[in-house]
């Protein structure tokens, strides 16, 4: 509704901009996901400020209990409380997927770059590359770096950042090739624009939708892949708490009987906060594309 | 003519298929030459797809011609180093004809006009912004534009904005690509206007590309026709008009819509399309669809030869003309 109201000239800032918060802002499902995913988010981000136990401490008259009302979510084997341990393993798992995807976007948009302005012979060199990177097949390809790599909180950053970034190259390759060929680019490499100005006044602005989109939904992919490696024993090592090594511990079939709470918890906090940021992806797809439209 | 700018000699481009598809070169230019006096307006029309905008764009360099020469004011700017080129595009600037691809809509105005100022480092910041306002004033712009975004204006503001880019980097020379064919008829005269009285002021040396020839011979000293890659004809533009020597400068001529119905009666109307330039046809380009055209003519290439003083044409049936 608010979309279609007329254009005020004066508050200017960016129009374009305006429209896609307000289109974002209107979309049910996206904002679901924020409601979820911003409590989540602030709790992993504050609980060492309010909530007693440490993620690796250790309370013998606790083994293995069911949640109560000290151990809200219960304890595990060896007497650690769940809670702490599961809003620590969202510290690590959200780190290791914004910092894979802050590397991964800035690969894949500098590759993007190079092959959009370096000439045919290095854009033909990166895309097979590219497409050599797309066409192994995934798990395959993690589980070969991640042996490489080691485990660990950095090698499984790497691993992960390094998997996803060809898909975006692709598509700041194909904006910037556009770009490139639109009046006002060419306008400013007549007054003598170098590769610097172009990429920084004009390339970065016109694929910020691009990048916004692939960010959001690749951090739900990266708590997933982090999940699945850790799961595996390739990503984040015990005793230091992931969703994904606290899932490992359902492997046991005592565990997977007996304590459920041991896994059922991470396992939902892994399922909402992946759900919720894909709606949040999604949404901010859907305002960024001018051809969606409000109903 | 002593007190030349810009002297463009048997520039060629030949656009190659690109990846892995081996077709014949497109030959978007064959062997241009044409002189502009400083301070004069020399126009450029023809069809489609004639070679217009790939004259205009080689000369300041945003395509590279495949051979050739540009020497402006005593450089040749085909053979500029990329630091000499940067240096050099202060001196040249370009004036789009699409006003509404040509402004970036991240940008405001003021930022768009100080672009070229920023690129080259020109003066301070404040110096910078002097200038800009400066041309936004020189194209009767309000001054609150500057921070406003381009699609807040029309299509005939926005022209204004485009040539006030230009002129904000004080160039000498400026290729003007159809300014003001987007534009409504009743915007085109202000604008044209507004360019001819900026010319003619800032004393700017200047390429008109047009296909509207009424627009051309009110703007233009000099007049050149192009066709499928090559001149023609070129004549100063009162006597382009009131003598064309060219069979197809007739044709084009005739084709301008009149109110006389005598005058209509004579017209002269091209069959066909213009040939690919991928293939063109040898000798003449333009004898597919000549009326005037022998056997001969597919032969040899006809040369541009110079009837009277400053008035030259490539066609080898003069008598046949006169």
């Amino acid at each position: 509704m608010s979309a279609t109201a007329p254009n005020d000239v004066g508050m200017a800032p960016s129009g374009s901009m305006m429209r896609a918060t307000l289109r974002f802002l209107s979309n049910r499902a996206a904002v679901m996901g924020l409601v979820i995913f911003l409590p989540i988010l602030l709790a992993i981000c504050t609980y060492s400020l309010w909530w007693p136990y440490g993620p690796n401490a250790i309370d013998l008259s606790a083994l293995n209990q069911g949640p109560s009302m000290t151990h809200w979510l219960g304890s595990d084997g060896v007497g650690r409380d769940v809670f702490a341990r599961l809003l620590q393993g969202g510290r690590t798992s959200l780190t290791v997927a914004v910092v894979s995807v802050v590397i991964s976007t800035a690969l894949g948009f500098l590759v993007g770059a190079l092959a959009a302005f370096g000439g045919r012979f290095v854009d033909g060199t990166l895309m097979r590359l590219v497409d050599l990177a797309m066409t192994l097949p995934p798990v395959i390809f993690l589980l070969v770096l991640a042996s490489i790599a080691g485990t660990g909180l950095f090698p499984t950053i790497m691993v992960i950042a390094l998997l996803s970034w060809p898909v975006l190259s692709r598509m700041v390759r194909a904006r910037l090739m556009e770009l490139r060929e639109r009046d006002f680019v060419v306008a400013a490499r007549g007054m003598g624009a170098g590769i610097r100005h172009l990429l920084l006044r004009h390339g970065l602005p016109n694929c910020m939708d691009i990048i916004v989109v692939f960010a959001t939904l690749q951090i739900a992919n990266a708590v997933l892949l982090e999940a699945g490696l850790s799961f595996l024993g390739l990503g984040i090592p015990p005793p230091e708490a992931s969703w994904g090594n606290m899932l490992n511990s359902a492997r046991s079939s005592v565990v997977l009987e007996q304590y459920p709470w041991q896994w059922m918890f991470p396992g939902a906090a892994l399922v909402l906060t992946v759900l919720a940021i894909n709606f949040i992806g999604d949404g901010l797809r859907d305002a960024f594309d001018p051809r969606s439209d409000l109903n | 003519m002593d007190d030349l700018y810009l002297s463009v000699r048997n520039l060629t481009k030949h656009f190659q298929p690109s990846g892995f598809s081996r077709g014949p070169a497109v030959k978007a230019l064959q062997d241009i030459s044409f002189d502009i006096p400083r301070g004069q307006v020399v126009g450029l029309v023809g069809e489609s797809g004639s070679g217009k905008t790939t004259i205009g764009r080689s000369i300041l360099r945003l395509i590279e011609p495949t051979s050739g020469q540009v020497i402006m004011n005593g450089t040749d700017v085909v053979r500029l180093s990329a630091r000499g080129l940067r240096r050099q595009r202060r001196k040249m600037q370009y004036v789009f004809q699409d006003p509404f691809a040509s402004l970036s809509s991240r940008m405001t105005i003021g930022r768009i006009l100080m672009e070229g100022l920023d690129i080259q480092r020109l003066g301070s910041k404040s110096d910078r912004q002097a200038r800009a306002r400066a041309a936004l004033e020189m194209v009767e712009l309000p001054e609150d534009a500057f921070d406003r975004f381009a699609h807040e204006f029309s299509g005939g503001q926005r022209q204004r904005i485009g040539i006030a880019r230009a002129l904000a980097m004080q160039p000498e020379f400026v290729v003007a690509d159809e300014p003001v064919s987007a534009l409504d008829v009743s915007i085109q005269a202000q604008v044209l206007n507004l360019l001819r009285g900026l010319q003619m002021r800032l004393g700017l040396t200047m390429l008109f590309i047009s296909h509207d020839l009424a627009v051309v011979e009110y703007i233009c000293d000099t007049v050149i026709v192009l066709y499928l890659g090559r001149i023609m004809e070129i004549a100063p533009a009162a006597e382009l008009y009131a003598r064309p020597r060219h069979p197809y400068t007739r044709a084009l001529l005739s084709a301008i819509p009149t109110p006389d119905p005598i005058r209509r009666a004579k017209r002269q109307v091209l069959t066909g399309d213009i040939p690919s330039p991928a293939n063109p046809p040898s000798g003449c380009v333009f004898r597919t669809r000549c009326p005037l055209a022998v056997d001969a003519c597919a032969t040899s290439v006809p040369p541009l030869r110079e009837m009277v003083p400053g008035h030259s044409m490539a066609c080898i049936r003069d008598e046949a003309i006169i």
